[in-house]
């Protein structure tokens, strides 16, 4: 087993469990995402990834179980904790109708980011869009518009982040210019990244430890590789598959 | 609260505002039709019958004004709220640090801004084309305007309360609210020529007072403190039992999980 994280904690679901109509979509879950450490949450479709990332921004209330980041309650803290926070996904896009320029000087002011014009010219340059800036949201290819919401998250250099498939959808060129991006900022500000998706060689790139759900449950946990070794696969999309097929589970050492 | 935030939130309305010039036409197109077709009934009336109308067309086209005041408000908040559920920019918003008393708050000044679009074009089209100064109501009209406006933006909120539990399927209610109370709020008939059921109901709104109250003052130049003074307390009460409406039905669709499934529809 791996040696016992000591870095902060930065996030924390303790017993998370939320229902749908006596169907649990998440039940007892239950992890601790450290600062500078990128957490993937793994599972077939339905297994609880989204209602788990929708719990921890609180768009979704949990049925039980709490939920901490900084320390603090979700519940009790929440404007203070999304301060610090921010959430990029592929399935939400900043309003089409706004320029590039104008949907991210909006949600500057709105995280209090003190110089936004400047900000937003590195981040555009960072993430390599900056030809962008007076183009329309709504205008962008898929490639395009994933870039400029990871600018939106990197607005107010978060403390931590979620990441809801942030390739999908993505050429191999761009999706590979987005993990490292990712990756390098991560290093550099020591962020704390939830970071899901299907694409397993995403996974074995940026994440440094992963999470496989299955119905609600945690089935799996470690870093890529230990999952790999344990569970006597060849690769962890052989795992993804047998988990997400038999619900197999893969013990920790 | 944090003005900050409301003031990004408000900057991004007038952006879209000022990158869609048809929701600037929308915004007058309406209210401008409306006053002239009553403009031109009223007028047409006044000369084809041998009654004495008095001052029918002031009461038509001041009620015609004071009541897209309500209505310009309640669709600030409404429509605000839409054009977030319409861009999917609902999720973003929400998963920001923003207070849902500054989500509203930013709804109620897009709402002011309306109103004042509105108030500005109408006034000018009654004064040359039908001769009617808006500012015969003096300085009535700056209670007129914050009772109205007031209670627009909780017409505002129940309608967005509505829309949020019941998914897009009811989003004609960000149209409609306002049009279920038009019969009883005595907006352009008195309260005393209405059927004697609906008189009672009448009175429990705020907006009534304030209809009864613009046809006093353009009679007789003033109007009774208690008529305002009820105006305001029903305001009071109407505010915050459609904050209190809001509030509840947002929690709501976070304990039922449906606020992401309806931000991403």
């Amino acid at each position: 087993m791996s040696e016992p994280d000591q870095r902060e904690v930065i996030l924390e679901a303790r017993e998370l469990t939320r229902e749908f109509d006596g169907v649990k979509a998440l039940d007892k879950f239950s992890f601790k995402l450290h600062r500078g450490e990128i957490l993937g949450l793994l599972g077939a479709n339905g297994a609880g990834k989204t209602t788990a990332m929708n719990c921890l921004l609180g768009l979704t209330l949990p049925t039980g179980g709490e939920l901490f980041a900084f320390g603090k309650s979700l519940e009790k803290h929440k404007i203070e904790i999304l301060q610090k926070a921010n959430f990029s996904s592929a399935y939400v896009s900043l309003p089409g109708n706004l320029k590039v320029w104008q949907n991210l000087l909006v949600f500057a002011h709105i995280y209090g980011v003190a110089n936004p014009k400047k900000k937003i010219a590195e981040l555009l340059e960072l993430l390599e869009v900056t030809e962008l800036r007076d183009r329309v949201t709504g205008q962008l290819s898929a490639g395009e518009s994933t870039r400029v919401n990871l600018c939106k998250a990197f607005l107010n250099d978060p403390e931590l982040l979620m990441l809801d498939e942030p390739t999908a959808s993505l050429d191999p060129d761009i999706a590979d210019k987005v993990r490292k991006v990712v990756r390098r900022v991560q290093a550099e500000r020591q962020i704390g990244i939830l970071y899901t998706s299907h694409n397993m060689k995403d996974i074995e790139e940026v994440c440094d430890r992963v999470i496989f759900l299955h119905k609600g449950k945690i089935v799996a946990e470690g870093t890529p590789a230990e999952i790999v070794e344990r569970s006597s696969g060849s690769s962890l999309e052989e795992v993804f598959i047998k988990i997400a097929r038999d619900g197999e589970v893969v013990e920790s050492k | 609260m944090n003005l900050r935030t409301i003031s990004a939130l408000v900057l991004r309305y007038l952006f879209l505002y000022t990158r869609s010039p048809m929701r600037l036409v929308e915004l007058v197109f309406w209210p401008v039709v409306d006053l002239v077709v009553w403009g031109n009934v009223t007028v047409f009336i006044q000369r084809n019958s041998s009654a004495d109308f008095g001052g029918f067309i002031t009461f038509i086209l001041g009620a015609m004004i004071l009541w897209d005041i309500m209505f310009r408000a309640q669709q600030g908040v409404a429509i605000s709220f839409l054009e977030d559920v319409w861009t999917r920019n609902l999720l973003n918003v929400f998963v920001a640090p923003v207070r849902t008393s500054e989500y509203l708050c930013a709804t109620f000044f897009v709402g002011f801004l309306r109103i004042l679009v509105t108030v500005v074009v109408l006034g000018s089209i009654s004064w040359f084309g039908y001769s009617f100064n808006v500012f015969i109501l003096e300085w009535w009209l700056v209670p007129f305007f914050a009772c109205l406006m007031v209670f627009g933006w909780s017409l505002g909120m129940i309608s967005t309360a509505l829309i949020l539990r019941w998914g897009q399927a009811a989003e004609s209610l960000a149209w409609a609210v306002p049009f279920f109370l038009q019969p009883v709020v005595a907006a352009f008939y008195p309260v005393q020529d209405m059927p004697a059921w609906s008189q009672p109901i009448a009175w429990c709104l705020p907006a009534t007072h304030i209809f009864e109250g613009m046809r006093e003052v353009m009679k007789t130049g003033t109007m009774s403190w208690s008529a305002l003074g009820w105006a305001a307390a029903l305001n009071v009460v109407y505010l915050a039992l459609a904050g209190w409406l809001f509030v509840w039905v947002l929690d709501l669709t976070r304990k039922r999980g449906l606020l992401t499934k309806f931000a991403t529809q």
